[in-house]
C-alpha cells in the first residue's frame, strides 16, 4: 500500500491523494511576467547562447505572434483561454545561476527536495542504474553519473550545456523533427524554452545505464518549457525515462515541452514517461495544462523508436508522441495508459507516418476514465505512397468507471499505398461484473478486485516500462483511482 | 469566404426568384431561416479543425456557378431514357423527380390508401398535411450544416411517404432523383420525408442518377421518422454521372423499439458526399447500416455516418466497405455517440477498404464518443490490398491470377450486397455493381 501523506504547505489545498504536492522552499530568480521579444532575448542572454540560437528563438516568436492566440481548437478538451501575458517564462533557482559544476555544488535544499520526491541525486543513494538530469522549473540543476557516461562516450547533459559545449550537434538537429513552426505550443516552446535534456549516443554504443530526466515545476505562475533532444547515432541504443510532478496550486500552470528524437541507421531509442503533474482538485481547480509535442524520427534504415507513456496527472493532457518512419524497415511503437479521474481531461494518442519501405508500427493504447474525467484517444496512421509493404496494427481499449465519465476514440487512417496493410481495433466497456464476481467469490474485496482487473488491463503496457518505472506506475494507478472503485 | 461571396449572389437571386405563392407561412418562414443560416455558414471549408470536412474539399462546388430553375418540367424524357440509369421493377411504386421536380408521367405511384400515402411533397404541403408540417425539416438541423441549410432554403418539392400505424407495406417505394445535366451546370435540391407511424413496416429505395453526363450539383436531404416498433428498410443508390457533384444527407429518428436498416451503394459523381445520421431516440431501438463505395478514375467519395445512442438498450451495427482504384480517393468518417442515459448500448462500427491502385487514397476516421459506462462498443478499420497468399493458394489450384483476384474482390463486395433483402434490388446490384468491379493487375 502507498503511504498517504498530506504535504500541502502554503498551497492551502486539501488533497489526500497527490503526495507530490508540496512546495520546495527555494529562492528563485524569475523573469518579469509577460511575453515579448525582450523576454526571449533575456532568456537567451541568461543562457549565454550563441547568436544563431537567439535568431532561431526570435523566428519562432515572430511566427507565434501570427498564430491564432487561442491555440489549436480541435482537441476534445475544454478550458478557459490562457493569458500568455500573465505568465512567467523563466524561473531558475537563484543559487544555480552559474550552473553546478558537480553534485557538491548543488543547493542542499534542492537535493533534499528531490530526495523527498524519491529521486535522490547523490550517487551513493542512487536509483539503481539510472543517470538523472533533474530539471527544476526552467533549468537543469544536476546530472548524475557523468563519469560513467563519459567513459562510454555518451553525452548526457542539460540543453543549456549542450548549446555551449556541443553547438554543432544541437544546431544540426534542433528543430529537425519538430520545426519551430510545427504547432502553437511547439512554436511557443521554441521561442522561450529554458532548458531540458540533451543526449547523444555515439555509433555502436549501447548506453550502459538508463537515462532519466525528472521535471519539477515549483515556482508559482510559471510556465515550464523544456526541450529535449536525443540523438542515437548508427547502431546505438538508449533507454530514456521521464518523470514529472508539481506542487498543488489553485491556479493552472502551463507545461509546453518539446521532445525530439533522432534515430540513425540501426539505432534504437526507447522513451518512457511517467506523467504525474498535479491533476487539480476534485472540482477541477488548479492542475497542470500539459500541452506537449513529442516526435521521433526513425531516420535510418532499420532504426526503431518506441514510446511508452503512463499518463495519470495533469488537469489537461494534450500530447501525441509520434514517429516518422523514414528509413526503410524502421519500426515505431506506442504503448500508452492514460487515466483520468475527477475533472481531468486527456486528449492523447500518437501519429505514425510511414514513409520508408516495409516500415512497421504498433499502437497499443489503454484509456481509463473515472469520476467526471474525459479521455480521448486520437491517433493517426499515415501510409505514404512510398511506404510499400508497410504494416500497422492499432488497438485501443477504454475502461469506464462510473457513469459520469467519458471515453472517446478517434483514429485517423490515411492510406495511399496498396501494399500497405493496416488494422485498427477499439473496444469500450466497463469492468466486467462476471470478473468482479469471480474475484470476490475468491475472497477479495470489491476494491481489491477492481484494482486487480484494472492492473491486468494495463499489464501489457506496464511490461514495456523499465523495471523501476513499472512498479511505480502500478502504484500510481492505484493512488489516482483511490475512492472511485469499490 | 470573401472569394466565394460572388457565387452566393447567384444562389441569392435564385432564392428570391423561387415562386412560393400559395405556400403556407410556416414553410416560407422555414425557408427564410434556412437561407439566413446558409449565408452565415456558407459552404464548409477544409481548414484545420473542421473535423467533419477534414478530408473533403467542397471548394469545387463553392467555386462553381450553378443555375437553378425551380419551375423546370421534364420534357422529352421517356421512361426508356430514365430506366437506363436506374434500377426498376414493375412491382415497385415509383416516384420520379427530374431536377428536383416531380415528374408525374414517369412515375407509377399507388393510389393513396388508409395504409400508405405516397405523393409529392408539394401536393402534401398544398393540401395542408399536418404530418408534413410537424415533421418537415424538424429532424434535419441545419444550424451547423451549410448544405442542409441551402437545401432547406430551396425547399419546394420532393417526395412524401406516410405509412399509417400498424400498416405493413410490402411493395418497395422507389424514389428516383434524376438530374438532366445539360450544358450549363445546374443545381437541384431533392428532398424526401418519410414517416413510418408506430408498428408499421416499409421499404424505401432512393436512387440518384444523371442523364446526360454533364456537370451538375445535386444537394439532397432525406428525413425519416420511424415510430415505436416500426421498421424501415432503406436503400440508397448514388449513381450520379461522372462529372457530377453530389452532397446528400439522410436523418433518421427512431422511437422505442424501432428498427432501421440501410444499405448505401455509391459509385457515381466526381465529388460525392453522403451524411447519414441516425438518432436512436427510443429505448430498445436498433439500426443496421451497410455501405459499399467503389471509386475509380479521379473520383472522390465521402461517407460520413453518425449514430447517436440517446436511450438505453439501443443497438447499432455499422459495416461499410470500399474498393478503390485509379487515382481516386475515398473517405469514411463515422461517429458513434453514446449519451449518458444510453446504458446497455451495444454498438459496433467497421470500415474495410481494398486499395487496388498505388495512386488511390483512403482516409478512414471511425470515432467513438462514449459517456455511459455500462456499454459494449467497438470499432475496427482496415485497409490493404487483396491477400497475396490467398491468391497464391488459388493459383496453386489451377486458377489464373486474374480470375483469382477478381473472385476475391467480388467476394469482398458481395458481402454487402447480400445484406439487401429486396430480391429485385439485389439482382440489380449483383449485375450492375458486382459484375463491373475493377480488377487488379497483380505483379508476380
Amino acid at each position: 500500500m502507498v503511504e498517504q501523506q498530506v504535504i500541502s504547505r502554503e498551497t492551502g489545498i486539501e488533497d489526500t491523494q497527490y503526495r507530490w504536492g508540496f512546495e520546495l522552499d527555494i529562492k528563485s530568480d524569475v523573469s518579469p511576467r509577460g511575453l515579448n521579444e525582450d523576454i526571449v532575448r533575456l532568456i537567451s542572454a541568461k543562457k549565454r547562447e550563441p547568436e544563431w540560437m537567439l535568431e532561431w528563438r526570435l523566428k519562432a516568436y515572430r511566427h507565434w505572434l501570427k498564430l491564432d492566440s487561442q491555440g489549436p481548437q480541435w482537441a476534445n478538451v475544454e478550458f478557459q483561454p490562457i493569458d500568455y501575458q500573465d505568465m512567467i517564462y523563466y524561473a531558475a533557482p537563484s543559487s544555480q545561476s552559474d550552473g553546478p559544476k558537480s553534485l557538491d555544488e548543488v543547493d542542499p535544499e534542492i537535493l533534499e527536495g528531490f530526495n523527498k520526491l524519491g529521486i535522490p541525486l547523490e550517487e551513493q543513494k542512487k536509483l539503481t542504474g539510472v543517470a538523472v538530469d533533474a530539471v527544476l522549473d526552467s533549468v537543469s540543476v544536476a546530472t548524475t553519473y557523468q563519469e560513467m557516461l563519459k567513459k562510454a562516450g555518451v553525452i548526457f547533459c542539460s540543453m543549456s550545456e549542450a548549446v555551449q559545449n556541443h553547438p554543432d550537434l544541437v544546431r544540426k538537429y534542433i528543430g529537425s523533427v519538430v520545426p519551430y513552426s510545427d504547432n502553437f505550443y511547439a512554436t511557443l516552446n521554441s521561442a522561450v524554452f529554458s532548458d531540458g535534456s540533451f543526449c547523444y549516443v555515439p555509433p555502436g554504443v549501447r548506453c550502459p545505464i538508463e537515462l532519466m530526466t525528472y521535471f519539477r515545476i515549483n515556482e508559482l505562475d510559471t510556465g515550464q518549457f523544456e526541450r529535449t533532444l536525443i540523438i542515437a547515432d548508427e547502431g546505438s541504443y538508449v533507454s530514456y525515462l521521464e518523470g514529472c510532478t508539481a506542487p498543488m496550486r489553485k491556479s493552472h500552470q502551463l507545461h509546453a515541452a518539446v521532445v525530439e528524437l533522432v534515430a540513425l541507421d540501426g539505432a534504437e531509442i526507447k522513451y518512457s514517461t511517467l506523467q504525474n503533474w498535479y491533476p487539480g482538485d476534485k472540482d477541477g481547480r488548479g492542475g497542470v495544462y500539459n500541452f506537449v509535442t513529442k516526435r521521433g524520427k526513425a531516420q535510418g534504415r532499420g532504426s526503431k523508436i518506441s514510446w511508452t507513456q503512463v499518463e495519470t496527472g495533469s488537469a489537461i493532457t494534450w500530447k501525441y508522441p509520434s514517429v516518422i518512419l523514414q528509413g526503410d524497415d524502421s519500426v515505431g511503437e506506442f504503448y500508452s495508459v492514460a487515466l483520468v479521474n475527477n475533472r481531468q481531461q486527456a486528449d492523447t494518442g500518437t501519429k505514425m507516418v510511414h514513409i520508408g519501405k516495409n516500415t512497421r508500427s504498433t499502437i497499443i493504447a489503454k484509456g481509463i476514465s473515472a469520476g467526471r474525467g474525459n479521455n480521448t484517444y486520437r491517433g493517426q496512421v499515415k501510409m505514404m505512397p512510398t511506404a510499400g509493404g508497410a504494416r500497422n496494427f492499432t488497438q485501443c481499449d477504454s475502461l469506464l468507471i462510473g457513469d459520469e465519465c467519458g471515453a472517446h476514440t478517434i483514429p485517423y487512417i490515411e492510406v495511399r499505398n496498396p501494399t500497405a496493410q493496416l488494422e485498427h481495433e477499439a473496444t469500450t466497456s466497463k469492468v466486467s461484473d462476471d470478473q468482479l464476481f469471480y474475484l470476490q467469490q475468491r475472497g477479495l474485496s470489491l476494491e481489491e478486485s477492481n484494482y486487480m482487473i484494472i492492473n491486468g488491463f494495463c499489464r501489457g503496457i506496464f511490461k514495456e516500462l523499465p523495471f523501476e518505472f513499472a512498479a511505480e506506475a502500478s502504484q500510481l494507478m492505484r493512488v489516482s483511482l483511490e475512492g472511485t472503485v469499490g | 469566404m470573401t472569394q466565394t461571396l460572388t457565387r452566393y449572389e447567384r444562389y441569392e437571386a435564385d432564392f428570391h426568384a423561387l415562386d412560393t405563392a400559395g405556400r403556407p407561412q410556416w414553410l416560407q418562414d422555414l425557408r427564410q431561416t434556412a437561407w439566413t443560416r446558409f449565408l452565415d455558414l456558407g459552404f464548409p471549408t477544409a481548414r484545420r479543425g473542421n473535423e467533419k470536412w477534414k478530408y473533403t474539399n467542397a471548394a469545387p462546388i463553392a467555386r462553381m456557378e450553378f443555375g437553378h430553375d425551380g419551375r423546370s418540367r421534364p420534357n422529352g424524357l421517356s421512361a426508356e431514357t430514365t430506366d437506363a440509369a436506374i434500377p426498376r421493377h414493375d412491382a415497385w411504386s415509383q416516384l420520379v423527380f427530374v431536377d428536383g421536380v416531380f415528374a408525374e408521367a414517369l412515375s407509377s405511384r399507388p393510389e393513396s390508401t388508409d395504409e400508405v400515402r405516397v405523393s409529392s411533397l408539394e401536393e402534401a404541403v398544398l393540401s395542408n398535411s399536418e404530418t408534413v408540417e410537424s415533421h418537415l425539416a424538424r429532424h434535419t438541423p441545419f444550424e451547423d450544416d451549410g448544405f442542409a441549410a441551402l437545401n432547406t432554403a430551396f425547399l419546394r418539392d420532393g417526395a412524401f411517404v406516410h405509412v399509417a400505424a400498424g400498416a405493413d407495406v410490402e411493395t418497395p417505394i422507389h424514389l428516383v432523383f434524376l438530374s438532366t445535366g445539360n450544358a450549363a451546370p445546374t443545381v437541384s435540391y431533392p428532398r424526401a420525408l418519410i414517416v413510418a407511424e408506430n408498428g408499421s413496416r416499409a421499404t424505401v429505395i432512393e436512387s440518384y442518377a444523371g442523364l446526360n453526363g454533364g456537370r451538375y450539383f445535386s444537394n439532397s436531404v432525406s428525413e425519416m421518422v420511424i415510430g415505436e416498433g416500426a421498421e424501415v428498410e432503406h436503400y440508397r443508390l448514388q449513381e450520379e454521372s461522372e462529372a457530377a457533384f453530389h452532397v446528400g444527407s439522410a436523418r433518421v429518428v427512431l422511437g422505442e423499439g424501432g428498427a432501421y436498416s440501410s444499405g448505401a451503394f455509391s459509385r457515381g459523381a466526381a465529388l460525392g458526399r453522403y451524411d447519414l445520421s441516425v438518432l436512436l431516440d427510443g429505448p430498445g431501438s436498433a439500426c443496421r447500416l451497410s455501405g459499399l463505395y467503389v471509386t475509380s478514375g479521379t473520383q472522390h467519395l465521402d461517407n460520413n455516418i453518425n449514430i447517436e445512442h440517446a436511450k438505453p438498450y439501443t443497438t447499432s451495427r455499422l459495416n461499410y466497405k470500399g474498393i478503390l482504384d485509379g487515382r481516386s480517393r475515398a473517405v469514411f468518417g463515422g461517429t458513434v455517440l453514446v449519451r449518458k442515459e444510453a446504458q446497455k448500448t451495444d454498438a459496433s462500427q467497421s470500415d474495410k477498404n481494398l486499395v487496388l491502385s498505388p495512386y488511390a487514397e483512403v482516409d478512414s476516421k471511425p470515432a467513438l464518443f462514449i459517456y455511459a459506462d455500462d456499454v459494449k462498443c467497438g470499432h475496427g478499420a482496415t485497409a490493404g490490398n487483396i491477400d497475396e497468399e490467398t491468391v497464391f493458394y488459388m493459383r496453386s489450384r489451377g486458377m489464373d491470377v486474374d480470375t483469382a483476384s477478381r473472385l476475391l474482390i467480388h467476394g469482398f463486395a458481395s458481402e454487402t450486397v447480400d445484406t439487401v433483402r429486396e430480391p429485385n434490388l439485389r439482382a440489380y446490384l449483383e449485375s450492375q455493381f458486382l459484375d463491373t468491379l475493377p480488377g487488379r493487375r497483380l505483379e508476380f
